[in-house]
């Protein structure tokens, strides 16, 4: 089972937190603080699997993650997932945001967070993995902003917005 | 066109994220959130109704508030309002809002499990699935209650659309996580199964997902899966790559989908029917035979897809473990990993390896990767792979590599990362008493544990290191000439003093005899570190002391001196000063018997379970270890116990025996602890000793209760009658947990526990081993040497075998000579015996003279196991 999803930037900031277990905010923040001090100090080339840190388990999960530029993509699994097919679903993720959001970059992830919250929803729910054909997961992402567009044309033009 | 096009979104939650991005300061970063959320609460508080979008662009702002850390404790009731929306995009945020900062307020879940049940009801495949992944992602106890019974339903309706069904199965497995007691099995469980031949891989994924959870639970129910699942994982291994399209991942076909339904057979055995099991066969053969053939992409997804698949078809394998032919396969692609450029794969090679190395099939075959395995050690970069490294290491240890893979891992000990310096520490530690053949091995590796990484090298080890000695004799004399060296160190860790100390004061006699080592060097050494320790060494230090003067009484007045002085006597430590004032007061009034009763050596302690292991078991969580227990029950044989009279005959995971027994002429009396290891009552304990007419035993009554962790006592009264070559039996029968338990243990009762050691001039010694001379009284075996030929060791265990050395009777002095005399109720017989070592030809001859020809006979089978 996946326990946790976290995308964080170069300097450790959030971009992406999802819990499939539920933890206080205040131990998710710690959470996020200790993976990212436990990923970023790797150096590149090394391999892509590491113990998870003490506050989500210790040695009975794993972290699994992939560093693309300036974002890390970090997925915490207990014993149960294929160490391979993770590193493959992440980079399944990858390029489905890359569809989405035609090459993808970090400021995507910062104003689309709901977005990419569908997108991921889309794959992985309750920590276990929904759909991994990619093709399909565009299809639904298509579908829901078809839907979106139909509903937020009536208001959008004459609105003040704060 | 882009699915998301960017233009489109909110624009006042665009102008908050730049606002919160262009804050120079945290402060700055806080004062603006502060003010939004002001903003917020004055909205969702003020009069005006506000419209969805408004609704959906708020909580979209406290969305992103909570992702930078801030706590939100509002918001919750307007995102309630959005999922009874009738529009998609504020239904949607509105389930965003719930999954993300979900809150046990029992109100409000009442309200949201009711817009869920509005929404699974509706048909609307789109709402559905977003009340679906709500359910699954917020899992919790009151929602499993609510729906735990519609889900099935909806998974095997015949008309559910295929993307609602892979929620409602991975709905239904999150639920069984959360609470398995809510979910109901029955009637669906054999539609479910079905669902593995479903034409839409998605759903085959997440019902193969539910399956394998399900299965672990209750696999009687699920057995019908297995002939589904091989048939499936047959198709799509065999499919070429083209036939799933969408599935076909990087030319792989379905690598999740195969992976699953890998997964699914590791909750079974081999399958039974035969032609099912040679097709897995096929297919793992198959899968195996992939990895040889060249890469279709040289994309790192496409090995990354194929291997994630060859690694699972492995762990399969492992867990059959029925096919040699499969496992040594699987081995030697294994092999070829650990050499591959990838890292990722050599440290999943690695990682396999270790479970590999615990199959007797294999276990060969993994021990022959040795070398690579320790370069792995040396060279990886990364540490990751290293730790992987020594776990396989541990794993792959037997009795033929031990010497080689402790020596290895106490060097890497050297510079490895601090983070993985304390399991190395209890691996090694481990691994030398566990293969320890001769413990002299046993007492430098642990010695050079504590030199190497002494602050890694936690209590449990040093103490453990203790027990051994005391309860091994054969090692006592060698271990405190050790430690004495190792002090000799200008610097040495406070550790080592600890071991130093403990072994000097009880077995520092041993090594008194050379003037480099007499009693007073020894006591001058160990003070001489005194005052660089902390407190509970020093207070160990003292306890050593004390023992010295009992040993030593030489040294007594030194010692008084140093326990006077006021650093001692007036020190700031109670416990110091206490046991400064006792010390000395003792050392003045008691008698030299009562002096030697007092501070005897210290008694076998009683065998556990090691509690080195017990941590590393605590460290590691459920590992796959090999059982220690196993291997130690049998280490006791009898033979070991010829030359010494206390330690632990028996062992296992239940129960441990040890004993302490003395003898004086023929008779003798054996004292026997029974150990219940367990944390469950032993009841009606009871015990009985069968014994050859030539020995009368006699039983003291023990106690028919043993508690959980609790040691008893039974004494033993033995008589020798006359000689004898059977060794009697203990028979020990009680109930834990209401099975019965028989335990029957040879009792190390033999004949040359009557001796009566004889010291003799030189020409006694001829006298009578001429008068001796008859054929059938005279008896002599030529043999090999077991054990390494070490001069103290042969007289140590000569003299445990109770006959008196003599010096300087036989001319070469190379050669032993022994004379005793075998007391029985009803006669005495003198021996006279001779051992003579030939180092070169690492051979021994013995020869024994007595009075009467089965006691010759005897006494030469028992000594001549010994060397």
């Amino acid at each position: 089972m996946i326990k946790a999803i976290l995308i964080f930037n170069n300097h450790g900031k959030p971009r992406l937190s999802k819990f499939y277990e539920h933890y206080n905010e205040d131990t998710e923040q710690q959470i996020i603080r200790e993976t990212f001090h436990l990923v970023s100090k790797r150096d590149e080339n090394v391999c892509n699997f590491l113990e998870g840190g003490l506050l989500i388990g210790g040695s009975d999960y794993k972290l699994i993650y992939r560093h693309y530029a300036t974002l890390y993509f970090v997925f915490c699994v207990d014993s149960s997932e294929s160490e391979l097919g993770i590193l493959d679903l992440i980079q399944v993720f990858v390029e489905t945001l890359d569809k989405c959001f035609e090459n993808v970059c970090e400021l995507d992830l910062i104003f689309h967070v709901d977005k990419v919250h569908h997108i991921l929803a889309e794959m992985v729910m309750g920590g276990m993995v929904l759909e991994t054909n990619m093709n399909e997961i565009i299809t639904q992402v298509d579908a829901q902003n078809k839907m979106e567009k139909s509903e937020t044309f009536i208001f959008q033009s004459t609105r003040q917005d704060r | 066109m882009p699915a998301v096009s960017k233009g489109d979104g909110m624009r006042g939650l665009a102008v908050f994220i730049s606002d919160i991005r262009n804050c120079k300061s945290k402060e700055a970063e806080v004062k603006r959130i502060n003010k939004e959320l002001a903003n917020i609460r004055s909205k969702f508080k003020g009069d005006k109704a506000l419209d969805g979008y408004s609704k959906k662009k708020y909580v979209c702002k406290l969305l992103f508030i909570f992702l930078l850390g801030h706590d939100i404790d509002f918001g919750h009731m307007e995102a309630v309002n959005l999922l009874s929306s009738n529009k998609y995009t504020e239904k949607q945020i509105g389930y965003l809002f719930i999954s993300v900062l979900v809150n046990s307020n029992s109100e409000l879940i009442r309200l949201i499990n009711n817009a869920i049940k509005n929404d699974l009801a509706s048909r609307n495949p789109t709402f559905m699935n977003l009340a679906l992944h709500c359910i699954a992602n917020v899992g919790s106890r009151e929602m499993a209650e609510a729906f735990a019974s519609d889900i099935p339903r909806i998974l095997v309706a015949g008309d559910t659309m295929d993307s609602v069904k892979q929620s409602a199965a991975l709905c239904l497995l999150r639920l069984n996580r959360t609470s398995p007691d809510l979910v109901p099995m029955g009637e669906w469980t054999a539609r479910v199964v079905h669902l593995l031949n479903d034409q839409h891989l998605g759903v085959v994924t997440a019902a193969t997902s539910l399956i394998t959870t399900l299965a672990q639970k209750s696999p009687d129910d699920f057995k019908t899966s297995v002939s589904l699942a091989v048939a499936r994982l047959s198709r799509i291994v065999t499919s070429a790559s083209i036939d799933l399209q969408d599935y076909t991942y990087y030319f792989v076909a379905a690598p999740w989908l195969s992976v699953k339904l890998l997964r699914l057979l590791q909750c079974y055995p081999p399958p039974e029917d035969a032609s099912l099991r040679s097709r897995l066969t096929e297919c793992l053969e198959t899968i195996l035979n992939k990895a040889q053939e060249p890469p279709k992409s040289k994309k790192v997804q496409h090995s990354n897809a194929k291997n994630a698949v060859l690694f699972e078809a492995i762990a399969l394998i492992i867990h059959h473990d029925s096919e040699p032919n499969l496992l040594v396969r699987a081995c030697n692609q294994l092999g070829q990993f650990l050499q591959h450029r990838e890292t990722n794969l050599r440290y999943l090679a690695l990682e396999s390896m270790c479970t590999l190395a615990s199959s007797e099939f294999s276990h060969e075959a993994v021990k022959t990767h040795i070398e690579t395995v320790i370069s792995a050690l040396k060279t990886e970069r990364d540490v990751s792979v290293r730790q992987r490294a020594v776990d396989l290491l541990y794993a792959m240890c037997d009795r033929s590599n031990s010497k080689q893979i402790v020596a290895e891992m106490l060097s890497y000990l050297e510079t490895a990362d601090y983070s993985i310096r304390e399991e190395i520490v209890l691996k090694v530690a481990i691994l030398a008493e566990k293969y320890a053949v001769d413990y002299t091995w046993y007492v430098d590796t642990i010695l050079n544990l504590i030199r190497i990484a002494g602050d890694y090298v936690s209590e449990e080890v040093w103490y453990r290191v203790i027990q051994i000695v005391i309860n091994r004799d054969d090692v006592q004399g060698y271990a405190a000439k050790t430690v004495f060296e190792a002090l000799q160190a200008p610097a040495c860790h406070e550790n080592l003093v600890k071991v130093g100390g403990y072994i000097l004061g009880e077995f520092g006699n041993l090594i008194a005899g050379d003037p480099r080592s007499s009693p007073l060097v020894q006591f001058n050494l160990l003070h001489s570190k005194f005052h660089l320790c902390s407190v509970p060494t020093r207070a160990l230090l003292l306890s050593a002391y004390i023992k010295f003067i009992n040993l030593f009484p030489e040294v007594k007045g030194t010692i008084q001196d140093v326990l006077r002085s006021d650093s001692q006597l007036r020190n700031a430590d109670v416990e110091l000063q206490q046991r400064a004032v006792e010390y000395l007061r003792l050392s003045c009034i008691a008698s030299t018997d009562i002096l030697a009763t007092v501070l005897e050596e210290m008694p076998p302690f009683p065998e556990r379970e090691s509690s080195i292991l017990a941590k590393l078991k605590k460290k590691k969580g459920s590992s796959k270890l090999p059982d220690m227990d196993d291997s130690r029950k049998n280490v006791n044989g009898n033979t070991e116990f010829v030359c010494k009279n206390n330690g632990v005959i028996y062992e296992n995971q239940l129960l441990q025996i040890g004993l302490k027994s003395e003898y004086r002429q023929n008779l003798g009396r054996m004292y026997v602890f029974y150990g219940n290891k367990t944390s469950t009552q032993f009841q009606s304990f009871s015990t009985s000793v069968s014994t050859a007419l030539q020995l009368n035993v006699q039983e003291k009554p023990v106690d028919p209760l043993i508690e959980a962790g609790a040691q008893v006592q039974q004494i033993l009264n033995i008589e020798c009658v006359s000689d004898f070559s059977d060794t009697p039996v203990l028979n020990i029968q009680f109930r834990y947990g209401g099975t019965l338990q028989n335990i029957a243990v040879k009792l190390p009762v033999m004949l040359n526990k009557f001796f009566q050691p004889t010291e003799m001039m030189s020409q006694d010694f001829f006298q009578r081993w001429k008068q001796l001379g008859a054929p059938q009284q005279e008896v002599q075996k030529i043999f090999k040497a077991k054990n390494q030929m070490d001069t103290d060791v042969t007289k140590a265990k000569l003299l445990g075998f109770g006959v008196a050395l003599l010096d300087g009777v036989d001319p070469n002095p190379a050669n032993f000579v022994g004379a005793g005399i075998i007391h029985t109720k009803t006669t005495q017989v003198g021996c006279l015996l001779r051992l003579e070592p030939n180092a070169q030809a690492q051979m021994y001859r013995l020869t024994l003279r007595t009075s009467k020809e089965s006691v010759s006979q005897r006494l030469c089978e028992l000594l001549s196991e010994q060397f």
